[in-house]
Parts: C-alpha cells; structure tokens; sequence
C-alpha cells in the first residue's frame, strides 16, 4: 500500500497535467491551472528540506569527526548565521516590515562584502586552470582532436577584436574565411546542429522517463523500502 | 631534460602567473577595442529601439554574483537602453542570488544616471520566485498567484507600472540575462513559446552555444558572454552619442578577455609544437635504435 498509493498519485497527476497542456478548456485546464499553483507553493518547502538536509549530513560529519570535519563547521555557522540574519533581518533599517536587502542591513552587507567577492573569486579561478589544462591536455593527437582544437582556436580568436585584426588583410571575396565570420559560422552551423541532435536526445530520453514514471514502470523515487 | 620536455613540464605557477598578467595589465592600462554588434545582438538592441514608450518589459536578472562580471554590463546596457526609449521595466528574477544584481541597479545606476525615474512608476523589483522552471509556468497560466506583490511586498494593485498587469502577456517582451538553469531556456519554453512573447537577452559564454538553436525563431537576439555585452554597449554608443563617456564595463573588461585568449592560444600552440618536437625526437631514436639492433652494432648516439 506504501507504494501503491505514491504510484496512483503520480499517474493521476501526470495524466491530468498531460491532458490539460492539449485540452485548454473545461475540467482538465481547472485542474492544469491548479497544479500550477501547488507547484508554486511545494517548491517552497524544497528549501526547508534542503536546510534540514545539510544541517544532518554535516552535523553527522562534525560528530563523527569524519574528513575535513572543520569545513563542516564552516559550513554549518555559515549557514545558521545567514539564516537567523535573514529571517529575522537582523539590522534590517525598516525591521521586519522592511525588504530583504534594505540597504544597511546585515544580510545585504553579508551579500555585498562576503557572498559577492568570494563568489566572483572561485569562479574566476576557472581562468587560471582552464588556461593550465588546455596547455597540458589540449593536443592534436587524433584527428577529433585536431578538429576540435581548430575550432576553439577559430572561437577564442574570432570573439576579440584582435581576430578581426588578424584577418582584417583579406581580400572581399574571401570575407569568409575572417576569423569573426568563421567563428560565427562555427557558432551558428555546426554548433547549432550538434546542440540540436543533443536537445532532442534529451527530450526523448525525458519523455521516455515520463512515460515509465507516469506508468508505474520506473519505481526508483519511490525508494528501496517495501 | 631536452627541451620539448622542459617546455611540457611548465610549471603551472608559471602558467597562473601569466594568466594573472594578462589579466591585471590591461585593467590597468585600459586599452579601448572598437567593437560592432553582429545581427544577433543587432536584434535585440533593434527590438528594444521600435519599441513605443511606455511598453512594459520584463527583465530577468537570472544570475548570481560569480557570472556577475559577465552579465552585469548586459544588465546595465539594456536598463540603460530601455530607461533611455521611456520603456516600463520589471525586475525579476529566479535565482535567490539575483536579488542582489537587482538591488546593485535599483540601488545604484537607476538613481545616479535617471534621477527622473520613479519606482513603482517607471520600474518595479518583483523579486524572486521559488521553483525554476514550473515558476515561469505558473507565472503564464496564472501571473498574479505567483506575483501579488513587488520584492518589498507592495500589492501589485498600488503601484501604476503593475496596476494593470494581469497576465503575462501583458509585456511585450521578456528579457532574461542567463547564467545557466533556470533562464533563457526555460523561458522560451514555458513563457515564450506558449504565451507568444518576443524573448531575447543575454548568457554567459559558456551557456551561449546551447542557446544558438532557438536562434531566430524561438529567441529573437542574444548577447554571448562579455563579447555580446560589448557588442550591445557599442551599438547604445552608436545610437545614444550622449553614452559616449560613461563606462562602457564589458568594452574596458575586453582587454584583459583579448589579452587572455590570445595568451591561451599561444600557450596551446606552444604545447602542441613541444608536443610534436617532442614526439619526432622520440622517433627518431627509436627509429636509430631499431637500425643499430638490425646491423648488430650499439645504440650509442
């Protein structure tokens, strides 16, 4: 029963969103519109069981002093302390009436002078390695490879000025073999396509999946327990 | 160690130092790289410009602080442009991080470069709304359960520039600055394809080529990454003259982003011709050894 009635949930609630995406009046559109709007309201506990499941995955790493416990610790005073600064808007100028980001508060200090820098810095570290990688790995051993590398040559000189600048000497009736236009053409032909073959894959696969779900086939969110 | 190997065998502090340079010399000499926007930004900046004054659009800030100095001069140029053709903005966005970009324009440009400009009035911060994807959708089938009331909790009813937004539709045009899911996709998909609003905006370079096939029937135009932000600055400047001398962050930020590419291209060529070196040399003994085994005489070379 455990698992039957999770199972008839999903299938009346997948038929029903199916049917009302095609059917756009009476019963089924209603019920469409609905589940609309109770997908708005349960994402919301999402972050509740988000927040409950990070605080008893590193709580058990602190107890248990397992790997790189300390970072735990981090993770866990940065966390309560965002949480308490942010839902009671500790220093909120227009207390708690005000907005969430009043300028003066905590949280809007927290956001501009810690999350912002510390955020922009791990993501500009990317630089740094992505420009180490590419000298270590980036080689034309295969052919695929040399294709590849062709290309990202093409894009990363032809999305500066200074690939203009490069081809800038060739006559009008070769224009397309400028580094800007061949980049573009990489961006809109061969990238477009492969992307394209890529997306339906994906779609196919997701509406497979569905189907499965929707039909009781695929039980794997169900859980293990019986 | 011969060389091909010592050049292979870099340090990579080397490689990081390098890097730091060609970042932190040109921010410091401020090199100007004329651009000229392609039709795929062209299109966005041309939609914007036929737009009649008082049309509503709906700006997504869908990004956090790390894609920040990507999609932060998109952001500024299009408030800048929207703000500049009279146009009625809403601010909103879906990541809980986007908040804080808004607030950094609200907060900010709006009131240094449009003093005029009145909140509630010209513009409005709807916030952000939990649920990615199925958020947009809720927002089409039904736009006032999702948004009542602006980031500040003003019921949307009091304020003139949301009093008669019921539905979606009601603007005219989505714009989305995208830093991965949930953006420009999702609004395609959920807002644009099924309510039939003009969506168009701008993603970071890494989300640029999976946007490209929705190119141009699904998506109007698009800003990849901080070349596309450049793109759009300059043809504000070329429109706007007035622009001219205010900063234009993606055109200063093109410097060190040339400066680095042109290094990573160099660096890959680099590895690639010690790579090969490296690899005849290597052949050519093994080939020298083979002979001398066959003719019975040493290896020694």
């Amino acid at each position: 029963m455990r698992r039957r009635i999770p199972l008839i949930i999903t299938f009346i609630i997948g038929v029903v969103l199916i049917t009302g995406y095609f059917v756009t009046r009476g019963p089924f559109n209603t019920l469409y519109e609905s589940f609309s709007d109770y997908f708005a309201i349960i994402t919301v506990f999402a972050f509740i069981l988000g927040g409950g499941s990070l605080l008893k995955i590193h709580l058990k790493r602190v107890s248990s002093r397992a790997a790189d416990w300390p970072y735990s610790v981090v993770t866990l005073v940065a966390f309560l302390v965002t949480l308490v600064i942010g839902l009671f808007k500790v220093g909120n100028p227009g207390g708690m009436g005000g907005e969430i980001l009043a300028s003066g508060s905590w949280l809007r200090f927290m956001f501009d002078g810690v999350y912002n820098p510390l955020s922009a810095t791990m993501f500009s570290l990317l630089a740094f390695f992505v420009a180490s990688a590419s000298y270590r790995a980036f080689r034309a051993r295969t052919k695929e490879a040399t294709i590849l590398l062709s290309a990202a040559m093409v894009i990363l000189l032809g999305r500066t000025p200074v690939g203009a600048w490069l081809t800038a000497w060739m006559p009008e009736s070769l224009a397309f073999l400028e580094l800007p236009n061949l980049a573009n053409w990489i961006m809109a032909w061969p990238n477009t396509a492969g992307q394209r073959a890529i997306m339906i894959g994906i779609a196919l696969g997701v509406i497979a999946t569905s189907l499965r779900i929707i039909l009781g086939i695929e039980r794997n969110y169900l859980g293990r327990g019986e | 160690m011969r060389i091909p190997d010592s050049i292979l065998q870099i340090d990579r502090r080397i490689i990081f130092l390098l890097i730091g340079a060609a970042v932190c010399i040109p921010l410091l000499l401020k090199p100007r790289f004329q651009d000229s926007p392609t039709p795929i930004v062209q299109s966005i900046f041309d939609t914007v410009e036929r737009l009649p004054a008082g049309s509503r659009v709906f700006l997504s800030f869908d990004y956090g602080p790390d894609t920040a100095p990507e999609l932060d001069p998109m952001a500024k140029a299009l408030v800048r442009h929207t703000m500049t053709r009279d146009l009625e903005v809403s601010f909103f966005t879906l990541f809980p991080e986007g908040v804080g970009q808004i607030k950094k324009i609200t907060d900010n440009l709006l009131p240094v470069e449009f003093p005029d400009k009145a909140y509630g009035r010209d513009y409005v911060n709807l916030g952000y709304k939990a649920g990615l994807g199925g958020a947009i959708n809720t927002m089409v089938v039904n736009f006032r359960t999702l948004v009542n009331a602006d980031a500040e909790g003003t019921p949307l009813d009091d304020l003139p520039i949301t009093a008669d937004v019921d539905e979606m539709v009601d603007y005219v045009i989505i714009l989305s600055l995208t830093a991965g899911d949930p953006g420009l996709k999702e609004w395609i998909q959920f807002a644009g394809d099924i309510a039939g609003i003009p969506v168009m905006g701008g993603g970071t370079a890494v989300v640029a080529p999976e946007l490209y096939p929705y190119y141009p029937q699904q998506l109007v135009g698009l800003m990849g990454g901080l070349k596309g932000a450049s793109e759009y600055e300059s043809a504000l400047v070329d429109r706007y003259p007035a622009y001219r001398n205010a900063t234009m962050e993606a055109t200063m930020r093109m410097g060190p982003q040339v400066v680095t590419h042109v290094l990573i291209v160099l660096l890959v060529l680099l590895g690639n011709l010690a790579y090969f070196l490296g690899r005849a040399g290597r052949g050519n003994r093994a080939g020298r050894k083979g002979l001398a085994g066959r003719t019975g005489r040493g290896g020694q070379s």
